[in-house]
């Protein structure tokens, strides 16, 4: 096991969203504060360990045929968990997510390592694979939301530093439309084009090396 | 009366207003999947109205006479879940008996539309804003709409982008992206935009 390359793998080179290009649904929707982007990406971290990790249990159990049925169940478990558990400590978080928390079941990225790390691996390899992936989705949701809340709403950590974050530009500057849908398709399209080129570039570097 | 206009009034918020993959961001994987071409864009629509109007029934009775009544609300995440994905499979096997030429049309994308965000989203939708039958019914259906709006105008924008000159970095993908935002864009134009209120 190679802990240095999963972790490069689940944020770089293979990260779930700007590599792999999955669960974008959620990565628009929710990143307009730092708030809900860092508890979104835990709440997806902690349901893809729990996934994998019991996925990987089952893995010689559960027949062939019917596998997608089964794992969606096992999701499905950990996602009213985590939901349940999030309207009881963190009322607010689970207002500002709102419907998109019960959505994580059908989050491919989730189901995509449990068709093709966890039903192949042991269990603990599967954990450490689901922590990478999940802190890989983790570290997107984060830049994006720094991006859209600097420009679209000109503060920082709105939630996480007081309930407003800290103000970096003034309050006649910013471009409201950062925070709507629009500002998500445009960082997302950037961030993924990044992702892109940097993976070209150490491609290439590999390549004349 | 009072029925027609909330109706109208749903129809037109879930086709344009408050579209379900501009506006709402659900059902992102397969309208950046399936939008290659216009007219398996087109199929795919198809096969969503029709799922996301059925699901939307089906959970609405499982609901309101299965899980309220034995307090299983808790419950509702997984059991919706379990059935579209049953759905999703009798309208599959149903097409194939019934209507072939439709079922080969649609191919893969049917197995697809279970973990299409927007059918499980319409489902919980419904029961959150307290819909009654009928209204599930139809916003289940023109979600449905509103989502093959979407993705036809945006496989006709993706059939012209092939040919354009675009920095390399934003081939493919990041500038299909940036273009769904751009359509994004004019959707907001909609918004605010209230009828009988």
């Amino acid at each position: 096991m190679n802990f240095k390359k999963q972790l490069r793998n689940g944020i770089l080179t293979n990260n779930p969203v700007s590599g792999q290009l999955l669960g974008l649904c959620s990565t628009m929707a929710i990143t307009t504060t730092l708030f809900n982007g860092i508890g979104m990406g835990l709440s997806v971290t902690i349901i893809l360990i729990c996934s994998n990790v019991v996925i990987s249990m089952l893995r010689k159990v559960i027949p062939d045929k019917i596998r997608i049925a089964a794992y969606i169940v096992v999701i499905a478990g950990f996602v009213t968990m985590v939901d349940l558990l999030l309207q009881a400590y963190l009322p607010a978080l689970s207002e500002n997510l709102g419907v998109f928390i019960p959505l994580i079941v059908v989050n491919c990225i989730i189901l995509g390592r449990a068709e093709s790390y966890a039903s192949k691996n042991g269990v603990f390899a599967s954990a450490v694979d689901g922590l990478m992936q999940g802190v890989g989705y983790t570290v997107v949701l984060v830049i994006m939301c720094i991006v859209r809340e600097l420009l679209g709403s000109g503060t920082f950590g709105a939630g996480v530093l007081g309930a407003d974050g800290v103000r970096i530009l003034s309050e006649q500057y910013p471009a409201m439309l950062m925070i709507l849908p629009f500002g998500g398709f445009l960082t997302l399209g950037c961030l993924i084009a990044f992702t892109q080129w940097f993976n070209q570039r150490l491609a290439d570097k590999e390549a004349s090396a | 009366m009072s029925l027609f206009i909330s109706l109208f009034t749903i129809s037109l918020n879930a086709i344009l207003v408050e579209n379900f993959i501009l506006v709402k961001f659900y059902g992102i994987c397969p309208f950046m999947g399936v939008s290659k071409k216009a007219d398996t864009a087109l199929g795919m629509g198809g096969a969503v109205i029709f799922v996301m109007a059925i699901a939307s029934a089906a959970t609405w009775a499982v609901n309101t006479y299965l899980l309220l009544p034995f307090d299983l609300v808790y419950m509702q995440t997984v059991v919706f879940i379990l059935v579209i994905a049953a759905l999703v499979q009798l309208v599959e096997m149903f097409l194939q008996k019934v209507v072939p030429a439709l079922y080969q049309a649609l191919g893969v994308y049917l197995p697809l539309i279970t973990t299409n965000c927007a059918v499980l989203g319409v489902a919980l939708l419904n029961i959150q804003n307290g819909y009654s039958f009928i209204e599930s019914l139809v916003f289940g259906a023109t979600g449905g709409i509103g989502f093959t709006l979407a993705i036809v105008l945006f496989s006709s924008v993706r059939e012209r982008m092939e040919d354009c000159d675009c920095p390399k970095a934003f081939k493919g993908f990041p500038i299909a992206l940036i273009a769904a935002g751009l359509l994004a864009l004019a959707f907001m134009g909609f918004s605010g935009f209230k009828v009988f209120t």
